[in-house]
């Protein structure tokens, strides 16, 4: 199955600016479908970020984050053609891991 | 000799008015004229837009509007439906066949062109008739209109035609121009509770709001589609919007492709001419 | 330096119990921090998440109060375009910065995210949150042990077109 993931990494020399789109509903809980029953929140975690073995950004989400969700930082180092290892977990336990290399 | 003279002028005078009211009946439609004046109305209430700029709806009216935009934008949240739309216009019909074999240059970079008036059938044929015409020409069923394959489809297709200035033709067969003149009747018509036609809200108060959103202008309205609404939490077709307008609005929605509707489309297309189109969008 | 993952149950049990500070994932900026709370490692705060008002998941998250900087810079829009998707953006002009977390005070539950920030990793961070209604949108910092903060008012609206 594809990857919910989608990330664009670039390098500047200096630093590596990352962007990351996930698909995922980012349930919250508090929304009603059409029938009038709670939709029980369904929302990721926990998303982190690796290059070379190294954690350099991890993201702690509620709810609140939007649906499909985006995140943008960036770190010192990492060049064109290393690899970036991004994976998350949601409430439900469920997890997504991909690879991508950095452009 | 006075008297005579004023009679005189009086009567050149009424004759004068009377060779310039229009020597046909009063439905006759140009729509080079039509589109000139739609576009000079729009430059004109907006002088520091650029004409290129109005495909960008709301966010080419409001600063902190676009600024939002330009945020998504960077990795927008059509994007999902932009993959999936690609890889669903290469699979194959179970008869062998692609999309690609029911349009002129495999269907890519042709969304400019649509919609058009097909001759042959005698109406007004959009993208999204034209891809299921092409599902049920080659034994497949065909699609909802308003979203999820049928908005990913015609998001890849307009993706493929992006900064393509939109091309829409009016053939002199008669009932193309009765299609376009179809069209801005209906545009121009006030309907439902609310009373208002398209006109009230995307002419008269393009730019202002309507409680609290920004009124996109109707010059280049559909060059972005289709679109993520945040509002849908998802994508939706030209169909989907009409629809959601009409109800809305508090009228009763045709159902998706009626010939109001293509002709619609046909008119505010064809409106659109030499604009870009910049489909998928991204909207409120 | 390898940082290990936070998805081992058996390990996650271990930090929640611990009134020693465990210092794995921190770096050099490990030892100016106050002892045994969740933003100080790579566990998830799933507590400061089940606050409701900004106070009480900031208490939980860092023990402390947070003094407002112009250090730290929030970029939220005036208003809204869609409550749905509100991109927020914060950086900070401060050195050591260990976590970024950003608030939105009327939401139901206050804190929206929580971002740990590697020695290495410019403290920046943009992001697109869900905002319930008009609400202070609120940022903190923490660097070199210290939490500093920034407000802004961000207006959501009910849409105009029915919705």
């Amino acid at each position: 199955m594809a990857s919910t993931i989608r990330v664009r990494a670039a390098s500047s020399g200096e630093t590596t600016e990352v962007q990351a789109l996930i698909q995922h509903p980012m349930d919250s809980g508090y929304v009603k479908d059409a029938q009038g029953a709670i939709i029980p929140p369904h929302f990721i975690q926990q998303l982190t970020f690796e290059h070379d073995d190294k954690t350099v950004f991890v993201a702690n989400w509620g709810p609140a984050v939007a649906k499909d969700p985006y995140v943008k930082f960036s770190f010192k180092g990492g060049k064109k053609g290393d690899d970036l290892k991004i994976s998350w977990v949601d409430n439900k336990g469920d997890t997504d891991t991909t690879t991508a290399k950095i452009q | 000799m006075r008297s005579m003279i004023h009679f005189a002028a009086a009567a050149l005078a009424v004759l004068a008015l009377l060779s310039v009211l229009p020597a046909v009946a009063d439905d006759a439609v140009d729509p080079v004229a039509d589109a000139s004046a739609f576009q000079s109305y729009f430059t004109r209430k907006f002088p520091h837009v650029k004409l290129e700029d109005f495909v960008n709806g709301p966010y080419s009216m409001n600063e902190d509007m676009r600024r939002q935009w330009q945020e998504i934008e960077q990795f927008p949240p059509y994007e999902f439906a932009l993959e999936a739309g690609k890889e669903m216009f290469a699979k194959p019909f179970r008869n062998g066949k692609t999309y690609a074999d029911c349009f002129p240059n495999q269907g890519i970079g042709i969304r400019q062109n649509y919609p058009i008036f097909d001759e042959k059938q005698g109406k007004v044929v959009t993208l999204e008739l034209a891809l299921n015409q092409c599902r049920l020409a080659n034994g497949e069923a065909p699609l909802s209109y308003v979203k999820d394959e049928m908005a990913a489809l015609t998001a890849y297709m307009a993706y493929t035609s992006r900064g393509k200035p939109f091309d829409i033709k009016i053939p002199g067969d008669p009932r193309a121009l009765a299609a376009y003149q179809d069209g801005k009747r209906y545009f121009y018509t006030r309907r439902g509770q609310l009373n208002f036609s398209c006109a009230s809200c995307h002419v008269q108060t393009a730019g202002e709001r309507i409680r609290a959103e920004v009124l996109a202008p109707a010059l280049g309205i559909l060059n972005a589609m289709p679109i993520y609404r945040s509002e849908w939490s998802g994508m939706g077709t030209i169909s989907r919007r009409f629809i959601t307008c009409n109800s809305q609005t508090r009228g009763v929605p045709l159902d998706a492709q009626d010939d109001e509707y293509r002709d619609l489309e046909y008119y505010l297309s064809y409106l659109g001419n030499g604009l870009p189109i910049s489909g998928p969008g991204a909207r409120p | 330096m390898i940082i290990p993952q936070g998805r081992d149950p058996t390990r996650r049990l271990i930090l929640k119990g611990a009134a020693t500070i465990t210092l794995f994932g921190l770096g050099d900026a490990a030892f100016g921090l106050a002892p045994s709370f969740a933003a100080a490692n790579d566990k998830y705060p799933e507590e400061a998440f089940k606050q409701k008002g900004s106070g009480d998941a900031i208490k939980s998250l860092y023990g402390r109060t947070a003094e407002p900087s112009d250090k730290v810079k929030l970029d939220a829009p005036e208003i809204a375009e869609n409550g749905a998707v509100v991109p927020i953006s914060v950086s900070a002009d401060l050195p050591g910065v260990t976590t970024i977390s950003i608030l939105v005070s009327e939401n139901p539950n206050a804190l929206a995210a929580s971002y740990q920030i590697p020695a290495g990793t410019v403290p920046s961070v943009a992001n697109r949150l869900k905002m319930a209604k008009t609400s202070d949108v609120i940022a903190i910092v923490e660097a070199d042990g210290k939490l500093y903060s920034a407000t802004k008012e961000v207006k959501v609206t009910v849409g105009g077109c029915g919705g």
